[in-house]
């Protein structure tokens, strides 16, 4: 009985603190912050056989973009900025030469694309682009297609494309991607100047 | 006077340091909550090029990395100045990637295997030859979904001036 009446020793933890500032340091060391992020994009699969007749598209309903190695744009035959190139893509996009789409509001010009549903932007980049470049043209595309989604969200659903839900949202994320269904082909890169 | 020399010779009493441990354990648990582990050790040197429509990659472990750049400077001696892709720990060529892209999905689970992203992570000066066959190795590799790995700018404006 005597025994169980002695004090029990504390344990020292002074040095707990020097214990938790090296695994702290270690953990600090070792990892990193950033987390990942990137455009995502699909790219088309490889065929040893090229197909020889790709299906017919007519003129007015491809965007063509090039690229050249010193990352100067030409944009359907014209010299363009790359901060002019969404408004230009959009306006092509949402062009509506044929009437058959309701939600469009473009200006129903007959050089353009008849629908959304049709409209193609091709790219075409040479060797000797920079990546740089490369990746600002396809996020001004991209974010073309996203704006033209945005806005027809805010009309039908009354509610902000880009901050749906990718799960609860799925049927009008569906729905809006049908609207405008993003199409941007790449074609194989030139080489001319390197 | 005497007063002041009283407080004087009194010793100070120690800083209670118990809570400290708390403190920095509290530290330590953010910094493993929010880091991730360095998988690889960088010998390329990546300027991520930057764009603002940028999708988070979710699940880490469907995302393979692929690295392209120039080589940093003491690996120049041996490797040159002229980009390269880095794959894993070791430079390599463009044969290796479609190997590698295979050897990684079979250490995927079957349905993890379909839904596997490439993440290419290139230097903005890099040029687009370089990156056009590493697409065409992935292709070949049936490694479709790929993501330009970039950085969201902190000024959007700065996207659009000539110099970057």
């Amino acid at each position: 009985m005597a025994r169980n009446k002695r004090a029990i020793p504390e344990i020292n933890a002074g040095s707990m603190a020097d214990i938790a500032f090296l695994l702290l340091i270690f953990y600090l060391v070792t990892t990193t912050m950033d987390t990942d992020k990137g455009i995502n994009r699909k790219l088309p699969p490889f065929d040893e056989e090229l197909v020889e007749d790709p299906p017919p598209i007519k003129e007015r309903n491809i965007f063509t973009v090039l690229v050249n190695s010193n990352d100067q744009l030409l944009v359907e035959d014209e010299y363009l900025q790359i901060s002019e190139l969404r408004a230009k893509a959009m306006e092509f996009i949402d062009n509506n030469g044929d009437g058959s789409c309701e939600h469009c509001q473009g200006y129903k010009v007959s050089t353009s694309s008849d629908n959304p549903d049709k409209a193609v932007v091709s790219l075409q980049n040479d060797r000797g682009t920079s990546y740089g470049m490369y990746v600002k043209v396809q996020n001004e595309l991209v974010a073309a297609y996203e704006d033209l989604r945005e806005r027809y969200a805010q009309e039908k659903f009354g509610r902000s494309y880009r901050s749906m839900d990718q799960e609860e949202d799925k049927e009008i994320l569906k729905e809006i991607k049908l609207a405008y269904p993003q199409k941007i082909s790449e074609a194989e890169p030139l080489n001319i100047g390197g | 006077m005497a007063v002041i020399k009283k407080k004087k010779d009194k010793a100070l009493p120690a800083v209670n340091t118990s809570a400290l441990p708390d403190i920095v354990f509290m530290l330590l648990f953010f910094f493993m909550v929010a880091t991730v582990m360095r998988e690889v050790d960088l010998k390329v040197t990546v300027n991520k090029p930057q764009a603002t429509e940028i999708q988070k990659l979710e699940r880490k472990s469907l995302v393979t990395y692929i690295y392209a750049g120039a080589p940093r400077v003491k690996y120049q001696d041996k490797f040159g100045r002229s980009p390269r892709v880095q794959l894993n720990d070791a430079f390599a060529s463009l044969d290796d990637i479609q190997p590698f892209v295979i050897q990684e999905r079979e250490q995927k689970s079957e349905e993890d295997a379909a839904m596997m992203t490439m993440s290419i992570k290139a230097d903005k000066t890099v040029k687009m030859g370089l990156i056009t066959d590493i697409k065409l190795q992935l292709r070949k590799a049936q490694a479709l979904k790929i993501n330009y790995s970039s950085n969201q700018p902190k000024d959007v404006e700065a996207l659009y001036s000539s110099e970057n």
